[in-house]
């Protein structure tokens, strides 16, 4: 597989498309799953990581599932071309920077990623556009039974598939919801979001997973328990909880609109004359002036881009992304003057188009 | 998760005392703190606990037990947060089930069940053991007997 050509499309995640597409940016359905005849990963040696990674490799390229899955050895990749798949969400910051065999298998359209030698043998995720839970995990169940045909689990009746950290015990499985909450930042209503989930067991975390800042406004709300419920349980549980969010951020939204609307259109003005114009910018800076463009549009303030277009700027603005675009090796003051030259150039072309 | 009774490190033991009537008392304390909530709890109930049953809470405590198959110990788990393969969930049973309890208040899975599960736990308990073996073949330097297993296993495997 051709990694350069990756950054030609956004990935299925900032598609903008689906229910909720202005608010729910993205849901995801990982599973985790081992070979019990192998010790974890973390107690393998590099030499059981091969033959493991040889095994699952074989499987995972002849399972009878649509996409047909790709493997890519991370091993030998670069460091750059390891974090443009992070970015990505292909696969996870502790697969990249972790050593020996591994690899992740996915499908062109990056709905599809299975991760091979990550804390667990198998990791596989779907992650689909908007406000999609149920066909995340349909997908999700479907490529797990035609796997599970090919490569016998660690899994025990008491206490279903067995993990190498307690706490994914039981189904494996982690569902999570990409929000984007700008209204409730805005009127630091957040928190109060946050206690609520946390009261129920709910998990929040930023874009990039654990211990990932929220930038961009961006937050990932998922479930912590594992064990004792079922998979369409814990799924049902967050699908339940997530359209009082959606609500909140409306309202909130509406109440900007008819309370503070001079203040919120200059900031999301700000956000894009900044944008249009600066000479430096930080992919941080990038993340939260785009999160107030992307509002912006939403609320009809700015008419000039399509919210895809928006979702696509923040990922393309990311390190491994900006570098892999311009196809060169930048360090970090540099990325910011390219950045801040690659958004002026993307806006402006966009503008033109009007 | 439990936080200690008696300082603000995570609960690793959790105590349930009998007391008269049948009534029950719930602690939970971390594993420094341990020794004194005994000491302070036989001077309490006044009871001795016997050298043999100290030895016995030592041993649970302090996890001395090795997977067979890993080789790592509960202590390891307790510094690396990861357990080293399937079979410690087994071996460390008792030291799990409340830890399970406290994350997810459940230990009794009800999800989803591999179709296959019945064959493949036949399966698998033979590769475990023809692994085992390769490893200790190749260890040995017997590549004949190496690559008969490796045919073995291929086989199982396929099948």
């Amino acid at each position: 597989m051709n990694l350069d050509s990756l950054t030609e499309q956004s990935g299925e995640w900032l598609r903008a498309s689906g229910p909720e597409a202005d608010i729910v940016i993205s849901c995801r359905i990982r599973l985790a799953r081992n070979l019990s005849s192998f010790p974890f990963t973390n107690r393998a040696s590099t030499h059981q990581k091969a033959e493991i990674e040889q095994y699952l490799k074989g499987r995972l390229e002849k399972i009878d599932f649509e996409p047909r899955l790709e493997y890519v050895n991370l091993a030998p990749l670069s460091a750059l071309d390891r974090q443009l798949l992070v970015e990505r969400q292909l696969i996870s910051r502790e697969l990249a920077n972790s050593e020996g065999p591994r690899g992740v298998a996915f499908a062109g359209s990056e709905i599809i990623s299975v991760m091979v030698n990550e804390e667990d043998h198998v990791r596989m995720q779907v992650i689909r556009s908007g406000f999609t839970l149920d066909e995340a995990w349909q997908d999700a169940d479907r490529l797990d039974d035609k796997l599970e045909e090919k490569v016998p689990y660690a899994f025990n009746e008491e206490l279903g598939y067995l993990t190498a950290c307690p706490t994914n015990v039981g189904t494996g499985m982690r569902a999570s919801v990409m929000l984007h909450l700008p209204a409730l930042v805005l009127t630091k209503q957040i928190e109060k979001v946050f206690r609520a989930l946390q009261k129920i067991n709910l998990a929040v975390r930023g874009l990039y997973g654990e211990g990932s800042r929220a930038s961009g406004d961006f937050y990932q709300i998922s479930n912590q328990v594992t064990l004792g419920k079922s998979e369409t349980t814990i799924i049902n549980e967050i699908r339940d909880v997530v359209p009082n969010i959606i609500n909140y951020e409306r309202q909130a939204r509406q109440a900007l609109t008819r309370e503070n609307h001079a203040q919120v259109l200059d900031r999301v003005r700000r956000a894009f004359g900044v944008l249009k114009n600066a000479a430096m910018m930080t992919s941080e800076e990038t993340m939260d002036l785009l999160s107030s463009v992307r509002l912006g549009v939403n609320l009809g303030l700015i008419d000039d881009i399509d919210i895809f277009k928006v979702n696509e700027l923040f990922i393309h603005t990311q390190p491994a992304h900006l570098q892999k675009l311009l196809g060169r090796q930048l360090d970090s003051e540099e990325r910011n003057t390219e950045r801040a030259r690659f958004l002026r150039n993307r806006l402006r072309e966009m503008d033109s188009l009007n | 998760m439990h936080k200690c009774e008696r300082c603000a490190s995570p609960a690793t033991v959790h105590i349930t005392e009998v007391l008269a009537e049948a009534k029950f008392e719930e602690h939970h304390v971390c594993e420094t703190c341990y020794p004194k909530y005994m000491e302070d709890s036989q001077t309490k109930t006044g009871a001795a606990i016997t050298s043999d049953a100290g030895a016995e809470l030592e041993e649970a405590l302090f996890g001395q037990q090795e997977c067979p198959d890993c080789g790592i110990k509960f202590v390891d788990f307790r510094n690396s947060h990861r357990l080293g393969c399937s079979r410690d969930y087994q071996v460390f049973q008792n030291e799990l089930l409340p830890l399970l309890e406290n994350i997810h208040g459940e230990t009794r899975h009800c999800g989803k069940t591999p179709r296959r599960y019945p064959q493949t736990k036949l399966a698998e308990a033979e590769l475990t053991q023809l692994r085992q073996r390769l490893k200790r073949a190749v260890e040995r330097e017997d590549y004949e007997e190496a690559a008969r297993l490796r045919d073995q296993i291929k086989t199982v495997e396929d099948a």
